[in-house]
């Protein structure tokens, strides 16, 4: 199988702080990749130079072949690259379905479409439908976001990256501040959604991760110190003593 | 629902009957009154566009106020008294055209600098750019400086003459509608879904891939053409014009009608709109202190009715 996303040797300092260091990773087409590592390892930065949000000083990013080390974060969204954030961020004031059109490449391409409504598209409606399906949100289609749970409203983010149509979808940490039952929920949803996406995923929760992730890679002080199968990862003494805090 | 729809419906009605009849019986200044209203209520339809759905707060729309009605005034100023051929005119498409381009271009200059702050620096940048079109034309003495400029010919439509007070009402009236129509149906169109998505969570709509600065952009300058275009009418019926319509304070004024309104709403700019000039009426035949009660009932309203006086009606 080939890479859809592999960086080399990535570099990324914020004054005297080191994010990232010499980093490489690749991921292949299909799987879940898991990157854990401990606060201040480095990750979010990680995503967010994948995502255009911010450059690396030095390195290379390339997505399916192409280098998109300089592609802009709006332009990412284009590509096929998605992301989710550590702290929800969804448009509020809007209702859970005009957040998922708002996700779609129709509404994107459609954006200047100044005087035809824009709530009657049967293929948008689909999409919605079938994205809220998938989390498992559905009867919640026409609330604001603001009446929506945390936890609802980390469902609303999953399901508007699968609205983008993404072939790469980055999640930070979207057990994020979830209760036991939600996070089970969660687990169960990105257990659906294997297989069908290529996932970046960054998590605290090690249960989910190890129960989830094809591929774990643990970042330290913005290095990977290794990269493996989950079970190789948590076999590895280096990782127990790094991070595991030897279980 | 249905209450409100016809509450609505009512007041659209009542508007255009009533100051048509009280001209009739010989109440005149009625008239006046509602054609005003009609043009403030067009600038504020305007400014609710970004204001509102778009949550850019321009302290500056006046300046479009002024670029309009000097689009009629300067032409037709050349038309009586001569110089400046290419522009001497009293054809009123013409003064359209000129004022839609005028304020369209000032837009999307002003737009390209002001768009790139946030903010309170928005609301400075925005008033400091309205600010410098007011010194520009204080400084034209040909246009009469700050003492102003007499529009002594309206302009000429085919069919309608503006000269007639009841036809420069209906002419406002009718704009009114045709805008709120149409900014309605922007707001519902996927642009207008884009706008209240930017309005509500920028930084997101940026990782959505949305051009968020083109959309903002194009909301600026569509918001200020239909201010143009309300300068244009008001040109016509106040038939003077001077640097002070330009000034800050009447762009406080717009904002004004569209918070008291209700932002973000088809008829909260008028509702603004219809309080403010009746309140401006009432008041200041009260006392020339009129700025502070109008000043404590802003406040009030801001505090207690977020939404404005729509937000009364939909509850």
């Amino acid at each position: 199988m080939a890479n859809i996303l592999e960086i080399k040797n990535l570099n990324k300092k914020f004054g005297g702080v080191i994010a990232t260091k010499y980093l490489n990773l690749s991921i292949l087409v299909g799987e879940l990749h898991a990157i854990i590592g401990p606060n201040g390892a480095g990750k979010t930065t990680l995503i967010s130079q994948i995502f255009g949000q911010i450059f690396p000083d030095s390195g290379q990013i390339f997505f399916q072949g192409t280098n998109v080390t300089r592609v802009p974060e709006y332009k990412k969204s284009r590509l096929g690259i998605n992301r989710t954030f550590q702290i929800t961020s969804v448009m509020k004031s809007l209702t859970v379905s005009e957040n998922i059109q708002l996700a779609t490449d129709t509404a994107r391409e459609n954006s200047f479409n100044f005087f035809t409504a824009s709530n009657n598209q049967t293929t948008i409606l689909k999409k919605i439908d079938f994205c809220l399906r998938q989390v498992g949100l559905i009867k919640a289609i026409n609330q604001p976001v603001k009446s929506l749970s945390h936890g609802d409203c980390r469902k609303l983010e999953i399901a508007m990256a699968l609205a983008s149509d993404a072939q790469l979808l980055l999640l930070d940490e979207p057990m994020a501040g979830l209760g036991p039952t939600e996070t089970n929920e969660m687990i169960a949803l990105l257990k659906r959604l294997k297989g069908q996406q290529t996932i970046l995923l960054i998590e605290h929760d090690m249960d989910a991760v190890f129960a989830l992730a094809d591929q774990i890679s643990v970042l330290v002080s913005g290095e990977i110190i290794a990269t493996g199968k989950p079970d190789s990862i948590r076999r590895n003494p280096k990782i127990q003593s790094a991070y595991l805090g030897g279980i | 629902m249905q209450f409100i729809r016809s509450f609505k419906f009512l007041i659209l009605v009542s508007l255009l009957v009533l100051p048509i009849v009280f001209h009739q019986i010989g109440m005149s200044f009625y008239l006046d009154l509602a054609t005003r209203l009609c043009i403030l209520a067009i600038a504020a339809v305007g400014l609710n566009l970004i204001l509102g759905y778009g949550g850019m707060i321009s302290f500056g729309h006046a300046a479009y106020l002024g670029l309009g009605a000097y689009a009629v005034g300067i032409p037709a100023h050349h038309w009586l008294y001569g110089g400046l051929d290419f522009l001497a005119t009293n054809n009123g498409f013409i003064h359209i055209t000129i004022a839609v381009v005028i304020s369209g271009l000032f837009a999307f200059l002003t737009g390209l600098i002001c768009l790139k702050t946030k903010g309170v620096y928005f609301i400075m940048i925005t008033m400091a750019f309205s600010q410098m079109a007011y010194y520009l034309f204080v400084s034209i003495e040909e246009y009469g400086s700050d003492d102003g400029l007499v529009i002594n010919t309206r302009s000429e439509i085919p069919l309608i003459n503006l000269d007639d007070p009841i036809q420069m009402f209906l002419v406002s009236f009718s704009s009114l509608i045709f805008f709120m129509w149409l900014v309605h149906l922007i707001t519902k169109s996927n642009f207008g879904l884009i706008l209240s998505g930017i309005k509500d969570n920028e930084a997101r709509m940026v990782s959505l891939g949305y051009n968020v600065y083109l959309h903002k952009l194009i909301a600026f300058v569509f918001s200020g053409i239909i201010c143009g275009f309300a300068g244009v009418l008001l040109g016509n019926f106040t038939t003077f014009i001077s640097p002070e319509m330009i000034d800050w304070s009447r762009s406080g004024e717009l904002m004004f009608m569209v918070i008291l309104g209700g932002v973000a709403t088809v008829m909260g700019p008028l509702f603004g709109a219809i309080v403010f000039v009746i309140l401006e009426e009432v008041l200041s035949s009260i006392t020339i202190y009129w700025h502070l009660p109008f000043g404590l009932l802003l406040i009030a309203v801001v505090l207690f009715f977020r939404g404005g006086l729509s937000s009364l009606l939909s509850k």
